[in-house]
């Protein structure tokens, strides 16, 4: 007898429990983290070498780099000041929720502020897998041009920061930053759009402070709720 | 790549659901895709064939429906399917649009096979 049932349910259901369980880790850790997404060579690692620089003296810092082979993210990381773990995903093209619990067993999370996972460099499916940070960040850059919004509505959507990086290439580059700002917003309501360069470090004030802001406010207990590390 | 991760999750959601069915096979699965949603059928189609072997969804066909890009205008509160590489509203003009629909990525339903109880022999 042939049945139809009902289920209605995310076909990545199971990678968003997960998701969860990290997140309350994070949580109850008081952890601020954050997933960094891009293409390939928008500066996610330079943009973690300067934070780490930056900030290691204020704040303990911790990354999980997700690659598909190699450990010489992580390892620049690790010369930056932070504790790195090195993620290789063996030909996926992304991290999921099972990669950063494996990543999250590896760290103490009781001596970490701030944990900054690493993507695989894709724009495609990354953002589809939820990992349990509490902010998605996407790195783009000037060079890729400012139509990648419109080309990759799918990487560009469920962003809650997205960093133009490489903005001392703008004099060389045909790029427009209201064109892609435009389809930033459309895909991202409430988006905060940073631009910066992490070759002459302009904007770079602006990210550490919004990142120590969100930072701070992720250490301060929360009223009403005990057991809080 | 990443279709051989959404077919093994699809594979075990499917199975968790038609087992608490109680039903023996799983025949046909049907999945409601947005335009945004990363999901390549041939390439989906290819990796369920591998995972699904000797499971009780082997020979299964996985049914896809289409959902398109659709944005939502501010101003005058229309909607509409976006062509091209512009986002602007077709009605009336503005820039002031956000995604209504078009990422969704989710199993519907699934048509199973459930053998009728057989009676208990004496």
């Amino acid at each position: 007898m042939t049945r139809r049932l009902a289920v209605g349910q995310r076909v990545l259901r199971a990678n968003d429990d997960l998701a969860a369980e990290n997140s309350a880790r994070l949580e109850t850790a008081g952890v601020f983290s954050l997933n960094l997404m891009a293409s390939p060579g928008a500066g996610k690692t330079s943009i973690i070498e300067h934070t780490v620089r930056r900030l290691a003296g204020r704040f303990r810092l911790a990354v999980i780099d997700g690659d598909l082979a190699t450990s010489l993210d992580a390892d620049r990381a690790a010369a930056a000041g932070a504790r790195a773990v090195q993620i290789n995903t063996a030909g996926q093209c992304h991290l999921d929720a099972s990669m950063v619990q494996r990543g999250l067993d590896a760290l103490d999370l009781s001596g970490v502020d701030l944990l900054i996972v690493e993507n695989v460099g894709n724009l495609v499916c990354p953002v589809e897998f939820a990992l349990g940070t509490h902010r998605n960040v996407l790195v783009a850059s000037v060079p890729e041009g400012d139509d990648k919004p419109f080309k990759y509505p799918a990487s560009y959507r469920g962003m809650d920061v997205v960093v133009l990086n490489k903005i001392d290439l703008l004099p060389y580059v045909s790029f427009d930053r209201a064109r892609f700002r435009h389809g930033v917003e459309v895909l991202n309501p409430d988006v905060h759009i940073l631009e910066l360069s992490c070759t002459t470090g302009e904007g770079l004030p602006g990210w550490l402070d919004w990142l120590c802001e969100q930072i701070e406010v992720q250490r301060q207990p929360i009223e009403g709720v005990s057991g809080r590390a | 790549m990443h279709e051989l991760s959404l077919a093994q999750h699809l594979l075990d959601l499917a199975l968790e659901h038609a087992g608490q069915a109680g039903a023996q096979r799983v025949t046909h699965l049907h999945l409601v895709v947005g335009e945004l949603a990363p999901l390549e059928e041939t390439s989906l189609g290819f990796y369920w064939d591998q995972v699904t072997l000797e499971t009780p969804a082997a020979g299964s066909s996985v049914h896809v429906r289409r959902m398109p890009l659709q944005l939502a205008c501010l101003d005058c509160q229309g909607t509409f399917e976006p062509g091209g590489a512009t986002w602007s509203c077709p009605a009336c003009g503005s820039e002031r649009v956000r995604l209504q629909g078009g990422d969704e990525c989710y199993l519907e339903a699934i048509d199973v096979e459930v053998e009728p109880r057989q009676k208990e022999l004496a």
